[in-house]
């Protein structure tokens, strides 16, 4: 929850549940079935907060987590359904609200899903939320049968009492087992006993992706609902000076205009269409202020000062004294690299409807984080929680976008000047462009220093540039220090550094212009495994040795990334001879407490048309609860990664962004990625995410490729500005 | 006022001529399982058959698609009766937020009209939409999987 709310509440006269869109999750506590049972929407009793059971033995689990396309809404389900040994062709998700959450304590527990934490965050009390129910069932059934309840077992939502070998169903004896009261404790199962966790099942939300049916946020339709289009100062920081509504006033469609905060104005209309039509014909005077004499160019400078050692900088991982074994070395090698911001161009725009009223306020959109919408709509409402709620529809993408909030605070405000009437805010892709919240802007210098039989003696790592903590959560700040800045090299912890240098320094010169950063699929990961992973290479080259050899000898205390390595290295035929006209390049790094490693095979034509001809990727994530959902993580971070590698990067001229559209930011083609070979090794005791880590190793793996195949090593990003293209 | 024949329906439409067809269809036809992604005819989202020659219906206005036949997403195949390529995609579990998939499953159902059995480069060719999650794998093999039923 963010920090400004604080949630007024009266459970009695909490009014709960959504009957404008499908069959919103209605739980009350004074709902007239009996004192102690709660009730889902069509009267079905709870079973713990976790899971209904129906009359007809369907089982309805609640995921307070939001599935944007990554697979988590079956993967939880897969978690509860595991320990409530239950029939899994009869299980139904639903979400519930944030509102209905607060009003409950929190019994979801937090909703955000970012940081690849979907599942590894909630497993553990989503698994006891499942066995919590089993033990109510089975209670329920012995309590009838008179039987000791150790003489009862379930599986497949079937009951059978062993000695007798009498049976029933969760559906009969649920209304018995929600009168229960839950146990305090259970015991999970034995990860070696797990039946549905590590299968590959099918997802549970596929059917309505390919009919039209699923209603995404642009889809969303109210009664009466009205449209609007927004326009947001296109330089950062400045602010909305005046418009011309008069210019727009017989425009057909055209219901209202309504200035949006200090910074944006919004036409709202009978349909979008209309709405945005009006809008690009609408005067708009901006005041930019000082940000719009920013651009690429001033930034680059300004990050480039703070790779000078005179700059002050945050150490983040140190051993040794890096500098003095540097200044003291046989050998030494330097270079410089750059990672620029990138738009997470999720397919759907952003967008949220909003229906106000003077003593309510409700809003329907896709959210990787139903508590910070909830929020965001409390701020922008005004009204306390118990007016409030928030309807979580499928998000057409996410990648990080859509934690963030400020589409859903513009929803609420354009539609407090409509009390009323619903208003369905879209953004266009120009505005979804001109206002994301970009992956960070950083350079990177380092230094390698060798001893007389080269060995990598010290390494010094410096950062310059933009820290998404500052921006977005100061105070996850320590000192001042952004310690997720060292994500991928930091000293422990689920992104620790994977090689053992005698000296080491890592540090990072924070400089924080003004396009607003965010949380960006793999986030500093991506920049990180870029500059270390593709100065390893260079490194190994300064020293002759082979780049995979090179990386295992620093690795021996770091038996997790070794590992994932070793794989991919079997796996693509490392120590073979590669095809004619083929070359390889590898790549490891530890992100969101999983072990990852990639190699790429490509060719390169004329020196710049690279074909991609394989990929390899190993991932530990400790466990894997679905391979098959797990792949498709691995192959899409290869996907997103490798696009922002060749066309992505956002520029910035006069203090806004160039890019407008796909035209100007392109994204990979089926034509140009070759099926990802991904190699499962989980190990067992912890929980990684899957989401995001493989991410790190798609470009640096494809760069030291192409210095394999061409002697050229390439420090910036993207491949476009080098003229450096798919073949 | 237009005339669309959509999925085999007349739909008598209070929409200007130089309306987008998508929207159009999304906001006027009320079927919105067709996606606005670009605007500009680059992603695909919006794919639609017309005549059947799979279409981006965000750069043909109203006016030049009175009188011909479209096809959505929403009618493909039914709930009854898929299409071969809703089949496919449900059978090989391909898509994952989904956002893309109408304007995908569109664009691989005209190519298999037109070539039943793609090889690998006609679906290079052919398939040109943007799938920010990455789907490329799963599509590419759910469409030889038709081919060679």
């Amino acid at each position: 929850m963010s920090k400004h709310v604080s949630p007024r509440m009266d459970r009695r006269a909490f009014v709960i549940g959504s009957a404008t869109l499908g069959a919103g999750l209605a739980v009350g506590l004074d709902i007239p079935f009996g004192p102690a049972v709660v009730r889902a929407a069509d009267g079905s009793p709870e079973i713990g907060a976790w899971v209904v059971v129906r009359p007809d033995d369907t089982v309805v689990i609640r995921i307070a987590r939001s599935e944007m396309g990554q697979g988590s809404l079956t993967g939880l389900a897969q978690l509860v359904a595991e320990e409530l040994e239950c029939d899994w062709t009869k299980v139904t998700t639903e979400y519930p609200t944030p509102g209905q959450s607060v009003a409950r304590k929190r019994v979801w527990g937090d909703f955000s899903t970012g940081g690849s934490r979907g599942i590894r965050s909630s497993q553990d009390y989503v698994r006891k939320g499942g066995a919590t129910a089993r033990v109510m069932l089975i209670q329920a059934a012995a309590d009838a049968w008179k039987a000791p309840v150790s003489e009862c077992t379930a599986a497949n939502s079937v009951i059978i009492h062993t000695p007798s070998g009498r049976t029933t169903t969760y559906g009969k004896v649920a209304e018995a087992a929600a009168k229960l009261t839950p146990p305090a404790e259970v015991k999970l199962k034995d990860p070696k006993d797990w039946k549905l966790i590590g299968k590959g099942v099918k997802r549970l939300d596929t059917v309505d992706k390919t009919n039209g049916a699923m209603i995404y946020g642009v889809d969303v339709k109210l009664p009466g609902m009205v449209n609007a289009a927004i326009k947001d100062c296109p330089v950062f920081g400045g602010k909305l000076k005046s418009f011309d509504e008069s210019k727009i006033a017989g425009m057909k469609g055209v219901k209202k205009v309504v200035k949006v905060g200090d910074t944006a104005v919004a036409v709202v209309a009978d349909t979008w269409w209309h709405a945005k039509t009006a809008l690009d014909a609408l005067p708009i005077v901006w005041d930019e202020g000082d940000n719009a004499k920013v651009s690429s160019e001033s930034i680059a400078k300004w990050l480039a000062e703070g790779l000078d050692n005179d700059q002050p900088a945050y150490v983040g991982n140190k051993n040794g004294d890096a500098k003095a074994a540097i200044a003291s070395a046989v050998k030494k090698v330097e270079a410089v690299y750059s990672y620029p911001y990138q738009n997470h161009a999720t397919m759907e725009p952003m967008n949220a409807t909003a229906l106000y009223s003077a003593d309510k306020c409700e809003v329907w959109c896709g959210t990787q984080n139903g508590e910070a919408a909830f929020a965001a709509v409390l701020e922008a409402s005004g009204l306390p929680a118990d007016k409030c709620d928030v309807h979580k529809v499928m998000p057409g993408g996410g990648f990080g976008r859509r934690g963030q909030t400020d589409y859903v605070r513009q929803a609420v405000m354009i539609a407090k000047a409509m009390p009323g009437t619903p208003v369905k805010l879209i953004w266009s892709r120009e505005e979804d462009m001109a206002h994301g919240r970009y992956h960070p802007i950083t350079q990177c210098k380092m230094t390698g220093a060798f001893d007389a039989d080269n060995n990598l003696v010290a390494l010094h790592y410096r950062l310059s540039g933009q820290s998404i903590l500052f921006s977005l959560r100061p105070e996850a700040l320590q000192n001042g220090m952004d310690p997720a800045a060292f994500q991928g090299v930091a000293q422990t912890g689920e992104a620790a550094f994977g090689y053992s240098v005698p000296n080491l320094l890592v540090e990072h010169a924070m400089r924080n212009p003004h396009v607003p950063p965010g949380f960006w699929r793999g986030v500093n990961v991506n920049h990180n495994a870029i500059y270390m992973e593709c100065f390893m290479d260079e490194l190994a080259q300064a020293a002759g040795q082979d780049p995979l050899e090179f990386r295992r000898k620093l690795m021996g205390n770091h038996p997790k990334h070794l590992a994932v390595l070793n794989a991919v290295a079997e796996k693509i035929g490392w120590t073979m001879p590669a095809p004619k006209g083929v070359y390889r390049g590898i790549a490891q790094v530890m992100g969101y407490g999983s072990y990852v490693a990639g190699a790429a095979e490509i060719s390169v034509t004329d020196g710049n048309k690279i074909k991609v001809h394989r990929i390899v990727a190993s991932t530990d994530p400790g466990y894997v609860v679905n391979p098959a959902q797990v792949e498709r993580q691995i192959a899409g971070s290869f996907v997103y990664g490798l696009s922002a590698l060749f066309y992505g990067g956002c520029t910035v001229k006069d203090g806004k962004i160039e890019q407008t559209n796909f035209d100007t930011y392109n994204s990979m083609r089926i034509n140009e990625m070759p099926k990802v070979e991904s190699v499962m090794v989980p190990s067992g005791g912890f929980w990684g995410g899957v989401g995001e880590p493989t991410i790190g190793v798609a470009a640096p793996a494809v760069l030291n490729a192409y210095f394999a195949a061409t002697g050229k090593r390439i420090r910036s990003v993207p491949l476009r500005d080098q003229n450096i293209t798919f073949a | 006022m237009a005339n669309l024949t959509i999925n085999g329906k007349t739909f008598t439409l209070d929409v200007e001529p130089d309306t987008p067809l998508l929207w159009a269809i999304r906001e006027n036809a009320g079927l919105t399982g067709t996606k606005y992604g670009c605007g500009i005819a680059q992603c695909g989202a919006c794919t639609v058959h017309i005549e059947g020659i799979a279409t981006r219906s965000c750069g043909v206005s109203v006016s030049e698609a009175e009188g011909k036949k479209i096809t959505t997403i929403e009618g493909l195949g039914s709930r009854d009766a898929l299409h071969k390529v809703q089949e496919a995609w449900i059978a090989q579990d391909v898509p994952q937020c989904g956002y893309c998939q109408s304007g995908m499953i569109m664009a691989v159902a005209a190519l298999l009209n037109e070539k039943p059995k793609p090889t690998d480069a006609d679906i290079d060719e052919a398939i040109t939409n943007i799938c920010r999650c990455g789907t490329f794998q799963q599509v590419r093999e759910a469409i030889h999987t038709i081919a060679s039923a």
